[in-house]
């Protein structure tokens, strides 16, 4: 009686039936809200509007970025910056991640973990009107740094480039620490004790053992932290005010300010490209394989 | 020059000490894992370290290599004295248990890691590590990635990227532990091969005793952070020192019981069941005080017939419990009639007996003298 539940289909299409609706909702996700509206965007940013309802193929848009320099310096300023960032957020992440796998040891590595990651259960908006609480000229920094007697006028923190870059540092740092953890954890001890011990200097060790070892895990976690700087619109847009030049507060002003959508879906593929290219280059330059790094991350 | 003299001071054998450690102590928490230990390692031979896990074996060894440091006590190698030097700096190379070849790196490249590090040209490296493969068996071998290797040619690479800084001392850290049995006992021969052949002094831990045994030219066995014994593999095994050398090192029947009685060299032991075996004892035992007595497998003779046994040795009755047949290493384990302690005994490699059936009535005896016995440790 057991087996009338049993779907009367012949056995070679059960799995596949079950892979197919394992797969569904990836499926519908990728479809529905990624390649169709891509799909539109890419239909919008070749056309012009030439009358009210009347539309032109067109490679306007594409050439209006290329004549106007403002746009393209923003672009490459973004570009710029967003490497800055991705390289600074490195070199902070991985001394915190080699405290947490190779120096701490049980609870205290757990807890140092857990400290990296409380901050994001607040939302981005509200930590970055905590910098602003902490940074603007009659917040808390200006004030202290008046007090020590260092400055006569609390300085204007805010709206630097710097203060746009420690934003992205700081909003991106989880997303570099936990790669690099995951790819530190692999690495053996005894790797490390083994190169001590046939003569290398902690920096012989380090060129030689640990960043070999921990390549697609550096990889992986520049390749996130590019993308989310790259694509972030709060941080610099809260923190460099007016002066953040940020190439997506372009792409959202021809959306909403303008309402000119083929504008801003051309200014949207040029932002995809963009990362496309910087990330290609990233993986030729340090020789990692795209797969091999996505495994890790 | 009495400091000089003393720092030349030659081992037993005439040789000079590559390794000497003096009055080395280490307490982790409360925990002593070395205690007070005071050994020399002769030039040139293959030393063992042997003893069960948690004996402080492994620390011992990681302090000579520099990464544990002592809390006291001192370590000299080659006469100068250890203490401040970083491991990457002293004239030691260790064979990590895992071996710890780098993955990311070429099998040559392993090898030239630690020329490397010494600034030696790269020409003069890829010659002395081509040199090195070859004198391992493993010509051609340089471009191979590490994880095409054997389990056994990995280790050879290992040794090589150890032997090719020529190290004083190299130190192994069961590194044979991870090894298939056969691959073990294959690689126990060359390892002995390897050392004879580049004559640098091995110091080799294990808990495994054979491989001391087979292995070594002298064997520490540590017990709780101490040395029980130094020696030779064959006074380990023939004369013991203390009981736990007896019963750690070989197989070994103990039989637990009450000095009652002695006649020159040779003991009486009463077990608690009325059971009396005589020993040789080994120091000075009161009459009448708590012993152990330690009785080899293939001391002992086995005969179906009493009458066959020799007449000048005590004469024992057993039962047959299990057959325990291993090729050469074959033995019979017995149930002593009157005590029902269990007893094993060799079986006579020429087949004779290979028919002994469990449940079976058999006599056996054993020569005294090739029994020793101990006072009991808790008196």
């Amino acid at each position: 009686m057991a087996n009338t539940l049993a779907l009367p289909l012949p056995r070679a299409w059960t799995p596949r039936l079950i892979l197919t609706l394992l797969l569904a909702p990836a499926l519908l996700w990728l479809v529905a809200l990624i390649v169709l509206p891509h799909m539109q965007l890419a239909l919008l940013s070749f056309r012009e509007r030439v009358a009210p309802h009347e539309y032109e193929p067109s490679l306007g848009q594409y050439q209006t970025f290329f004549a106007e320099p403002l746009y393209w310096q923003v672009f490459v300023r973004t570009a710029v910056l967003s490497v800055t960032a991705t390289a600074l957020t490195l070199l902070v992440a991985f001394p915190i991640a080699w405290v947490i796998t190779k120096v701490a040891r049980g609870r205290a590595s757990s807890l140092l973990f857990a400290i990296c990651l409380i901050p994001f259960w607040v939302s981005e908006t509200v930590r970055a009107l905590g910098w602003l609480i902490l940074l603007r000229e009659s917040g808390v920094l200006p004030a202290l740094l008046v007090k020590l007697g260092l400055t006569a006028m609390p300085p204007e923190l805010l709206y630097h480039d710097a203060t746009i870059l420690t934003g992205l540092v700081y909003t991106s740092l989880l997303f570099m620490v936990v790669p690099l953890v995951s790819s530190l954890e692999s690495l053996d001890n005894s790797l490390v004790e083994a190169a001590y011990d046939l003569g290398a200097s902690g920096l012989a060790i380090l060129r030689h053992i640990v960043i070999p070892h921990a390549a697609p895990g550096i990889t992986a976690g520049c390749i996130v932290v590019f993308m989310l700087c790259l694509g972030n619109y709060l941080t610099p847009n809260l923190l460099g005010g007016k002066n953040s030049q940020w190439f997506t507060e372009l792409i959202y002003t021809q959306f909403i300010v303008r309402f000119n959508w083929e504008q801003g879906a051309a200014f949207g593929f040029l932002l995809l490209g963009l990362s496309t290219a910087i990330v290609a280059l990233g993986l030729r330059m340090s020789g990692q394989r795209f797969v091999d790094v996505m495994r890790r991350s | 020059m009495s400091v000089m003299d003393s720092e030349r001071q030659v081992t037993a054998a005439g040789a000079a000490a590559d390794l000497r450690v003096r009055r080395l102590t280490k307490n982790f928490a409360g925990h002593v894992a070395v205690n007070d230990l005071s050994f020399a390692v002769e030039r040139g031979s293959f030393f063992s370290i042997l003893g069960p896990s948690g004996c402080g074996k492994t620390t011992l060894l990681r302090m000579i290599a520099g990464f544990i440091e002592p809390d006291g006590g001192d370590i000299l190698i080659g006469a100068r004295s250890m203490r401040e030097v970083a491991p990457n700096r002293r004239p030691v190379n260790m064979i990590f248990q895992q071996l710890a070849l780098f993955p990311m790196m070429s099998v040559g490249e392993n090898v030239e890691f630690g020329l490397a590090r010494r600034n030696v040209p790269k020409a003069e490296r890829v010659r002395r590590s081509h040199e090195m493969l070859e004198r391992v068996g493993l010509a051609g071998a340089a471009s191979k990635r590490v994880d095409e290797l054997s389990g056994g040619q990995r280790q050879r690479v290992a040794i090589a990227r150890s032997l090719v800084l020529e190290p004083t001392l190299l130190l192994l850290d069961e590194p044979l532990g991870a090894l298939d049995l056969k691959l073990r006992e294959h690689m126990k021969i060359e390892l002995k091969q390897l050392q004879a052949a580049f004559g640098t002094t091995f110091v080799y831990i294990t808990h495994d005793q054979s491989e001391a045994l087979v292995l070594s030219s002298h064997v520490g066995v540590m017990n709780r952070g101490r040395f029980e014994q130094v020696g030779t593999p064959q006074e380990l095994y023939y004369s013991p020192a203390t009981a736990f050398v007896a019963s750690f090192v070989g197989a070994n029947n103990r039989v637990a019981g009450r000095l009652t009685q002695r006649s020159g060299a040779v003991a009486t032991i009463e077990t608690s069941e009325g059971w009396r075996v005589h020993a040789r004892t080994s120091g000075a035992i009161a009459t009448g005080s708590s012993v152990e007595a330690f009785i080899r497998p293939e001391a002992a003779h086995l005969e179906r017939d009493a009458s066959s046994l020799p007449e000048e040795h005590a004469k024992h009755v057993g039962v047959v419990e299990s057959l325990l047949f291993d090729g050469a290493n074959s033995a019979v384990l017995l149930r002593e009639q009157s005590s029902r302690l269990p007893f094993r005994v060799a079986l006579p490699q020429t087949g004779r007996l290979a028919d002994l059936k469990v449940g079976e009535r058999v006599h056996f005896s054993f020569d005294p003298s090739r029994a020793i016995c101990f006072a009991a440790a808790d008196g």
